[in-house]
């Protein structure tokens, strides 16, 4: 009796376990297949097969192409500076159980659960009255605001594993303490650091509600050009803009050393 | 290292807490006083526009079905991510690995791409339609996109990654002996599970939980594109007040009212949860 109903447990998990690994993968192959049809409407499966949507796309696609441009620029600053100023922030910060770290800590990680239209909403506020038109600049601003959370949860975890012994040794042995921080304390939080600036990149390459707040025709990022493509009509191209996308994220995965991602954001 | 108990060891914190009073703090304060204002052309102050936002049915209807379309969401993602960590726990190094990678892949790729897939999965000609009148279970094709059951499906998949994750971390944790022990003591599998998992497993439980309840009921791009024009959800209202209709200080009392309710529920469960498995502890 007991067997039986320890078998029947295991069968329901695996059985649970199979339906949300097809669900988890499900969209990713959709996406594969789609990309070749040789259809003018959105079926599946398609009638016919071709990379015509992908030729369409490199060829006649100026638009996609200027704003996959503008979010690729985004997405490479907002990185580069949340990356920056996160990683100094967290070395003050974590592990502290000061008021003030509390606090900042807090603030730094905020815009994770905070409205992020409300937020493009009070960003185009500050905008129009300072007298600007949203730019590159302001978007890239906004962006680095949405993903300087994930830096500071994969920069602090990183920080809080770090063996303080190991800086008082450089300090005692006469290390000044810029040396000490480019050649002891950086390399021991790279993988953190690193896994922070990854997931920060893909963030800003995929929000939508602040960039489509501060979007105007000069400045309309990827996500948001596919976003107006699949709401006026179901254009195919996007089909192919998304092959591309998932090739690129495989690849990225793929290159990623694992350890890195070890510490994935909780 | 000596000045890490003063405030000079906050310095290097000091370039991010100014962007963030920049970009973040100070935009959110003229939101404030934007949505305590009658026009945008001076301030002269009102309360109206938040009497219009909490009392008018239209708006307030949207705001709790927001919300519990974030809690359904989150409800049904953390039941699709258990059998995923109890399958993760079993597995070996490799067996882990191939999991992270399958959970990896539709985390870190694009939203918007992820809906287009289910607008292909869910649509008339879809995947599911196709497939099931194929094999004659159904002789019209189902309704799916554009619905609420078709808009829930798509946010689970779409915020599986970030309740799976913390669920198999903290799985993981669980010490074997523990349920080596209650196996050994005759308890069953299910009973196990009951009794020492799942409440071994809840901080990764609600860590996902949260996440994923801030995340789907501000997913603007899903709710929009597989809810369909029908269904609005609070991110479409306040875009539709700002840029479609420009009642600037209307948008905002919403983006306020909207921002508060989302903070409030998710600070409370935090708070909560943690009471909770403090309780446990002792």
């Amino acid at each position: 009796m007991l067997k039986l109903r320890n078998l029947s447990y295991e069968t329901v998990v695996g059985l649970l376990a199979a339906a949300s690994v097809i669900l988890l993968v499900a969209p990713t192959l959709v996406i594969l297949v789609m990309s070749f049809t040789g259809d003018f409407l959105l079926r599946f499966p398609p009638r016919s097969w071709s990379v015509r949507w992908y030729v369409e796309l490199f060829e006649n696609s100026p638009q996609i192409a200027a704003s996959a441009w503008i979010s690729l620029q985004v997405a490479f600053i907002s990185t580069l500076a949340s990356t920056t100023l996160g990683t100094l922030a967290a070395l003050a910060i974590a592990g502290r159980k000061s008021t003030w770290a509390v606090a900042l800590d807090s603030l730094f990680m905020s815009p994770m659960v905070f409205p992020a239209m409300s937020l493009g909403l009070a960003l185009l506020l500050l905008l129009s009255m300072l007298g600007l038109r949203p730019s590159l600049w302001s978007l890239t601003v906004g962006h680095t605001v949405i993903v300087t959370p994930f830096v500071i949860r994969m920069v602090s975890a990183a920080v809080q594993q770090l063996n303080p012994v190991l800086l008082d040794c450089s300090a005692s042995l006469g290390a000044r303490r810029t040396f000490t921080f480019f050649n002891v304390t950086l390399p021991l939080i790279r993988p953190g650091l690193l896994g922070g600036a990854v997931i920060a990149f893909l963030t800003s390459i995929d929000h939508v509600p602040v960039s489509l707040m501060l979007s105007d025709p000069r400045v309309e990022t990827l996500p948001v050009n596919l976003w107006i493509l699949l709401d006026s009509n179901l254009d195919v191209r996007v089909a192919s803009v998304s092959g591309i996308i998932v090739a690129i994220t495989l690849v990225v995965i793929l290159v990623l050393d694992r350890r890195m991602l070890g510490h994935v954001p909780r | 290292m000596r000045a890490s108990g003063t405030a000079s060891g906050y310095l290097s914190a000091a370039p991010l807490a100014l962007l963030f009073t920049v970009a973040y703090l100070v935009p959110v304060g003229i939101l404030v006083i934007v949505s305590l204002s009658a026009s945008t052309s001076g301030f002269d102050f009102t309360l109206a526009h938040y009497v219009e936002a909490l009392t008018n049915g239209f708006n307030l209807g949207i705001l709790s079905d927001t919300l519990v379309l974030g809690l359904q969401v989150s409800f049904a993602t953390m039941l699709a991510a258990y059998p995923i960590g109890l399958l993760f726990m079993r597995c070996g190094p490799r067996g882990r690995a191939i999991i992270v990678f399958l959970i990896l892949l539709p985390m870190l790729t694009n939203t918007v791409v992820r809906t287009f897939a289910w607008m292909i999965i869910l649509g008339r000609e879809g995947v599911i339609n196709i497939s099931l009148l194929s094999i004659g279970w159904i002789e019209e094709p189902m309704r799916m996109l554009y619905t609420r059951t078709g808009l829930i499906v798509a946010l689970v998949q779409i915020f599986l990654p970030l309740m799976a994750l913390p669920i198999n971390a903290s799985l993981a944790r669980i010490n074997d002996n523990l349920v080596k022990a209650a196996e050994g003591l005759g308890a069953s599998r299910f009973y196990i599970f009951r009794t020492v998992i799942l409440p071994l497993s809840l901080p990764g439980a609600i860590a996902g939980f949260l996440l994923t309840f801030a995340g789907s009921s501000t997913a603007f791009v899903s709710q929009t594109l597989v809810g369909g024009g029908r269904q609005i959800f609070m991110p479409l209202l306040i875009y539709q007040q700002a840029i479609g209709v420009q009642k600037w200080n209307a948008a905002a009392a919403l983006s306020i009212v909207f921002a508060i309710a989302i903070l409030a529920i998710v600070f409370t469960m935090n708070r909560y949860s943690r009471k909770y498995l403090r309780g446990m502890d002792a």
